[in-house]
């Protein structure tokens, strides 16, 4: 059982909330074609540890806005919680980010618009 | 089901264990029961086996016994990290049942059905096999259309499966309440009579003693630390107990495999969740079917003890703790006892959680890998228990043969680069 510090309400029991999954999974864009093979990394593959998750929740049944949260999967430690389209700030929240095999897949590098690619 | 090409060659005991039977049991008693021989021995780790498995649960255990036993592969290890069978072989709700919708899932369904039909003569082990039948109900108009489409599909494939009116039901199933002003009302059902229950713990036992008469090494205590390759080919593993080489390794870990895949440097589709169940004290018989709900992801049923079994849904967020959050059961016991009035004072002894892996279609992988000689089994989810046998049979075949056959093709880990999904999110019943 959770009590989650919804970034908004302040702390509510788990029940409100929902959990959305893997934080931090950006869809490749069009003009970036990949293959098949990494089209469906990003699509079906999941990041899945034992230990420091970074993962999407929505305050469903409250301001149903979302936000982002690092948590451990097994002692279901609240590490960090973040708001949507930043990245988490505390070290072991850096380090579950930087962990992610995701992370430098040519999938994830396909997410960003080319010219920033530096190509 | 044409899966009878594939059972040929199933043999029991062929070693030292000596049978089960009457006469067993009868000339033991007579001699306060000193005689009866260990079920499998405690096996230590030799160097190297021609094939290792990682997961010492049901579907592990049936793996190595059919390797044995189907192919004639013997020099096999089952490495289990804590006891045999205390992971979710343990943990389920014992239900079995072959209703699926889609044909490459009533394929493997099936196919593990007409394994556990005959499983307690080839294992010689009394597994508790009883095919009292499953019911599934539907709460609503629209729940019930979805369903005849669905008993109509399943029967195509030969698999029995009717529709049952509430009238039918409250004659099939006496305590249920049929009124519909409940919450989640009684609209009607479907009925796999073939499907029912086995003693889960049995199961493992059974093929543990059958698979180490053929001469599989058991090995408990022993936990897989990670997996050693020369290129892309797999040479072992380490483990608490040191490097023991292999020449394939078959992992069925379940709500680990995403641990496993990572030291493989492989990556699957699974979110790993925490799976509830509760049993009651002791009761008199009161229910003698399986009754299953979607809407609330509920089921139940009465174990030979008398204590009623009782499922939940699956927990929202990735958990590796083995317990689960309190609001799950909470809402399937709320509409529980709505539907079994008779179920309100009864008191809860034991509740517990098995980490699942859930795939995105709620279908299994049994598939090769991309390092020669690793092969992955898991993804069962929700309702691994039921194909225990099935996913055995299959992925000693698939491991024998470096190649999958007609019922564990389409379940490959190719499917997620396709696009050939097995989609059986709420197809037949919510304990996949």
């Amino acid at each position: 059982m959770l009590l989650i510090d919804c970034p908004y309400c302040g702390p509510r029991d788990e029940a409100e909330f929902a959990c959305g999954g893997e934080a931090h999974i950006a869809r490749p864009l069009a003009e970036n074609p990949i293959s098949d093979a990494e089209f469906g990394s990003y699509l079906f593959l999941r990041h899945n540890p034992k230990g420091l998750f970074t993962e999407r929740w929505v305050h469903s049944a409250g301001c149903r806005r979302w936000f982002n949260m690092v948590r451990d999967t097994l002692s279901h430690e609240i590490v960090e919680i973040y708001p949507m389209g930043s990245l988490p700030k505390s070290r072991r929240g850096k380090q579950a980010y930087a962990d992610n095999w995701r992370r430098g897949t040519p999938a994830e590098a396909a997410s960003k618009p080319q010219a920033k690619r530096g190509r | 089901m044409a899966s009878s090409e594939l059972d040929r060659g199933i043999k029991g005991l062929a070693g030292r264990a000596k049978r089960y039977s009457v006469f067993a049991l009868a000339r033991n008693a007579s001699r306060y029961h000193q005689g009866w021989q260990q079920a499998w021995r405690h096996a230590e780790p030799k160097k190297s086996y021609d094939v290792i498995i990682i997961g010492g649960g049901g579907h592990g255990l049936a793996t190595a016994y059919y390797l044995a036993s189907v192919h004639g592969i013997t020099n096999v290890a089952v490495i289990e990290k804590g006891w045999l069978g205390g992971g979710n072989t343990g943990r389920n709700t014992t239900i079995i049942r072959s209703n699926y919708l889609w044909d490459e899932s009533a394929a493997i369904y099936e196919h593990a059905m007409q394994l556990w039909e005959g499983l307690a003569q080839d294992l010689n082990f009394n597994i508790m096999f009883s095919q009292r039948g499953v019911l599934t109900i539907a709460h609503s108009e629209h729940e019930l259309k979805e369903m005849s489409r669905r008993v109509h599909a399943i029967r195509l494939n030969g698999i029995d499966s009717d529709i049952l009116g509430p009238d039918e039901i409250k004659k099939f199933v006496p305590i249920i309440n049929i009124d519909q002003t409940i919450r989640y009302p009684v609209m009607g059902g479907f009925l796999q009579k073939r499907g029912g229950t086995a003693r889960h713990d049995a199961v493992a036992w059974g093929y543990a003693r059958a698979a180490d008469d053929l001469g599989v090494d058991i090995i408990q205590n022993c936990e897989v630390t990670g997996l050693r390759r020369r290129g892309r080919q797999i040479v072992g593993v380490e483990t608490s107990k040191g490097f023991i080489g292999a020449k394939k390794v078959g992992c069925v870990t379940a709500g680990h495999s995403s641990v496993l895949a990572d030291m493989a440097g492989l990556r699957l589709p699974i979110a790993s969740r925490p799976l509830q169940a509760l049993v009651s004290e002791p009761i008199k018989p009161i229910l003698d079917t399986v009754i299953m709900s979607n809407a609330v992801h509920m089921y139940i049923s009465q174990s030979d003890k008398g204590e009623m079994v009782l499922g939940a849904g699956v927990d929202k967020y990735n958990s590796y703790a083995q317990r689960g959050s309190w609001p799950v059961p909470e809402h399937m016991l709320a509409a529980a006892v709505e539907l079994f009035p008779v179920l309100s004072r009864l008191r809860m002894l034991r509740h517990w959680g098995g980490i699942v892996d859930t795939c995105p279609d709620a279908s299994p992988i049994l598939s090769k890998t991309d390092i020669e000689g690793l092969y992955f089994n898991c993804g069962w989810g929700t309702g691994g228990f039921k194909a225990t046998p099935g996913s055995g049979h299959v992925f000693a075949d698939l491991i024998a043969h470096d190649a999958p056959n007609r019922i564990a093709a389409p379940y490959a880990l190719k499917r997620f680069e396709t696009g050939f999904l097995i989609d059986e999110h709420g197809a037949a019943g919510v304990a996949h």
